[in-house]
């Protein structure tokens, strides 16, 4: 049995946007090239475009994040779309109603686009199976397995500041193992051809065999953070601070959490990034978030544009 | 009633027999194979000319799905499976709703598939009562109303104190306990074989170390206490070696595999193909390579179908959210002609992993066609090529990961005592 891409139509066309990986290279520079044109839209005094006016957007969060929510309602409505939110979490699912019934109600009111969050890996693609042809369905982040517009806003923001992917080490530094982050960035930084990329993390937070993703391991966050051209810090959930994975936030901040000591072991014009909600004094001290090598509030303004341009491509398909 | 199978190639792996011959059944046992009894003469001739006449098959795991579970299947359409697939023996798991753990269950069972009539249904008891792992359950008076072990299915296995005591208990009076070899802390909340698949995808792993852990503890106690133990369902290499090393060392254990695990790997996930979420987990093709290899060296005693219907919308979900299991009860035969074809055995070897070498783990005296014996034959033709299709599947679940795939061997007949339960 092999493999399909379901996200890209015959015509070689972003049908879907379920997870970086098996994106063709040319799809996601041409992605970067369609949000560069939307980051201006954000700094004129009429932020909006008519790109998507008269289509439908369901933000259908089976999983609450506001904030995430919030960056795809703007993208849209900067699109001219209509968006409708929709937490499920907390309405038809509880009601018994299976995830596509959800979506088969909604597709019914004419949906042309569905961004989804759910807590199991796998449930966007499960329902890209069921759409209608036309409708588009773009994987707001599931389970552990792919936030693809998160990895593409960071890939967007790297390529900002460092141009070039073709002579770049990248750190991915913390939770790998339940990082959905981690493994959309994987997938669209080896797209593009970063030669040198690595995971720092102890050994309960890096999954099996993740070096055949093409990802060199570290254990040791100071051998790790040598020569690196960006540091990608990941959020650490609260959960998993104490328990069987770790011991203490406490152990693990002095460990893996990125300070301005441990930064200075990276080039001097490294960035740091991260996804974001941050914990402050965990995976990251204040003094390196705020100073002047990270670009986290830059990657939440670039996430609108990618968004933006995700958007915009699949709607006009 | 007399009956004769004329121009069958007859295929006895117990006796190693193969050769064209006529089979004559007489009162529903054989009564000779090759040259007619004195004075037989036939009510019913059936022409067998192309086909394979073998022993009826025989599986160790097949779900019927009853009590409790009737809107996933019932008797009556699994029986139909079952004959369908050339299958006239099988044993059932416990994991009914409610378990098998009371002897009323299990008469209610028996009565129920004898009044169907179409396969010998051999019931594996609860181990404990609700499967719930503290209390043993009442493995003699079970055992009298017709189970022929006593099995943990799925659910966890007992706390080491309690499982001992279940062996202990059982070898007092000769029972096989069945296992599943998994630790439950080691799997915990995983869905899929740890390593490069699951990683891709984010799902949450189940570790080999889960099986090995499980299955040394099992050996060690059964060592131990000296009950007879079945391993039911090896997914793993280094599973595989710790039960070659015990039994070169004389333990009395015996195990058996999947059948998809001969044919799958983790890879076949794909896309998150929730078909293909079973317990246990597809492993790495390594795995499912060292499992075909230690069936055809015997290390591995029977493959069975390990048939779990499944109603769609249980499958139509994430693919952790899925219940795990696969129907095919249909689909054993080809399958498993297809590992004797790979693997280059001959036919008889390859049949003798669904017949006799099955036969021998549940203690019952199906599976071969030797003259006495009944007439449990099943006549199939090895090189018709057929598409597994939902509608086509007598089996109430159609959940598989072979659909829309093109198979080679099927099933034209099935007699069950000599009486035709399936075909013609």
């Amino acid at each position: 049995m092999t493999r399909s891409n379901p996200q890209v139509g015959a015509d070689g066309r972003l049908k879907h946007l379920l997870t970086t990986e098996g994106l063709p290279a040319e799809l996601v520079r041409h992605i970067l090239d369609t949000a560069d044109q939307f980051v201006s839209v954000g700094e004129r005094d009429v932020k909006k475009v008519p790109l998507l006016r008269g289509k439908t957007i369901f933000n259908v969060f089976f999983e609450n994040s506001t904030r995430t929510r919030t960056t795809f309602e703007i993208a849209a409505k900067r699109l001219s779309a209509d968006v409708i939110n929709l937490n499920v979490g907390a309405s038809s699912t509880n009601k018994g109603e299976t995830l596509l019934d959800t979506v088969w109600n909604l597709q019914a009111m004419d949906a042309d686009m569905f961004v989804v969050r759910h807590s199991e890996s796998g449930a966007p693609h499960l329902i890209a199976r069921h759409v209608k042809p036309g409708v588009a369905v773009i994987n707001a982040g599931d389970g552990r397995h792919a936030h693809p517009t998160q990895g593409l806003l960071d890939v967007y923001t790297i390529r900002h500041y460092k141009k070039d992917f073709s002579n770049l080490t990248v750190a991915i530094v913390g939770d790998v193992l339940h990082s959905r982050v981690a493994r959309s960035q994987i997938h669209a930084l080896k797209t593009l051809g970063v030669p040198e990329l690595r995971v720092i993390g102890p050994r309960t937070l890096i999954p099996a065999a993740v070096d055949r993703l093409g990802v060199r391991v570290f254990n040791d966050m100071a051998e790790g953070l040598k020569g690196c051209d960006v540091v990608i810090m990941l959020r650490l959930q609260n959960e998993r601070m104490n328990g069987a994975l770790l011991p203490s936030a406490g152990e693990f901040y002095k460990c893996y959490g990125l300070t301005a000591e441990k930064l200075a072991l990276a080039k001097s014009d490294a960035i740091v990034m991260h996804p974001g909600p941050m914990n402050r004094g965990v995976e990251i001290d204040s003094p390196v978030a705020d100073g002047p090598q990270s670009v986290i509030m830059p990657q939440v303004t670039f996430g609108i544009a990618v968004r933006m341009a995700v958007m915009s491509m699949l709607g006009s398909a | 009633m007399k009956t004769e199978i004329r121009g069958a190639r007859v295929i006895d792996p117990a006796s190693k027999r193969d050769e064209k011959a006529s089979i004559f059944i007489d009162g529903g046992r054989i009564a000779a194979i090759g040259k007619a009894p004195a004075s037989f003469r036939a009510d019913e001739t059936i022409d067998a000319n192309g086909l394979v006449a073998c022993p009826g098959l025989v599986d160790l795991s097949a779900r019927l799905r009853e009590p409790g579970f009737e809107y996933k299947a019932t008797l009556e359409s699994e029986m139909r499976a079952a004959a369908a697939g050339g299958v006239t023996t099988l044993a059932c798991p416990p994991d009914t709703d409610p378990p098998l753990d009371e002897p009323g269950l299990v008469e209610m069972l028996k009565r129920r598939a004898a009044s169907l009539g179409s396969v010998r249904v051999h019931p594996l008891g609860a181990l404990t009562v609700g499967l719930k792992g503290a209390r043993l359950a009442e493995m003699a008076e079970l055992t009298e109303a017709g189970c022929v072990g006593f099995f943990q299915a799925n659910a966890p296995l007992p706390a080491l104190g309690t499982l001992l005591q279940a062996m202990n208990y059982a070898a007092t009076f000769g029972y096989t306990v069945w296992l599943r070899p998994q630790d439950v802390s080691l799997a915990a909340g995983g869905v899929a074989h740890e390593g490069e698949v699951a990683t891709r995808l984010g799902l949450a792993a189940i570790p080999v170390v889960a099986e090995t852990v499980a299955l040394r503890t099992i050996i060690e106690l059964a060592a131990v206490t000296g009950a007879r133990v079945h391993v039911a369902r090896l997914s793993s290499g280094a599973g595989v070696a710790l039960v070659a090393d015990a039994k070169s060392k004389g333990a009395t254990i015996t195990c058996d595999v999947g059948i998809h695990h001969l044919h799958l790997c983790d890879r076949d996930i794909g896309d998150f193909d929730a078909q293909c979420n079973l317990a246990p987990p597809l492993r790495d093709p390594s795995d499912r390579d060292r499992l075909r290899r230690a069936l055809a060296e015997g290390v591995i005693d029977a493959v069975c179908s390990d048939h779990t219907p499944i109603d769609e919308d249980a499958k139509q979900v994430p693919f952790a959210e899925a219940e795990p299991g696969a129907t095919a009860l249909e689909l054993l035969l080809p399958l498993t002609l297809q590992w004797g074809r790979e693997m280059k055995l001959d036919l008889g070897q390859t049949l003798g992993a669904i017949t006799h070498r099955a036969a021998r783990i549940l203690g019952v005296p199906s599976g071969t066609l030797a003259a006495g014996a009944d007439a449990d034959i099943c006549l199939f033709d090895p090189a018709r090529a057929w598409v597994v299709q939902a509608q086509a599947l007598a089996s109430q679940g159609k959940n598989t990961p072979f659909l829309g795939l093109e198979l080679t061997g099927r099933v034209v007949r099935t007699l069950l005592n000599g009486r035709t339960v399936h075909g013609a």
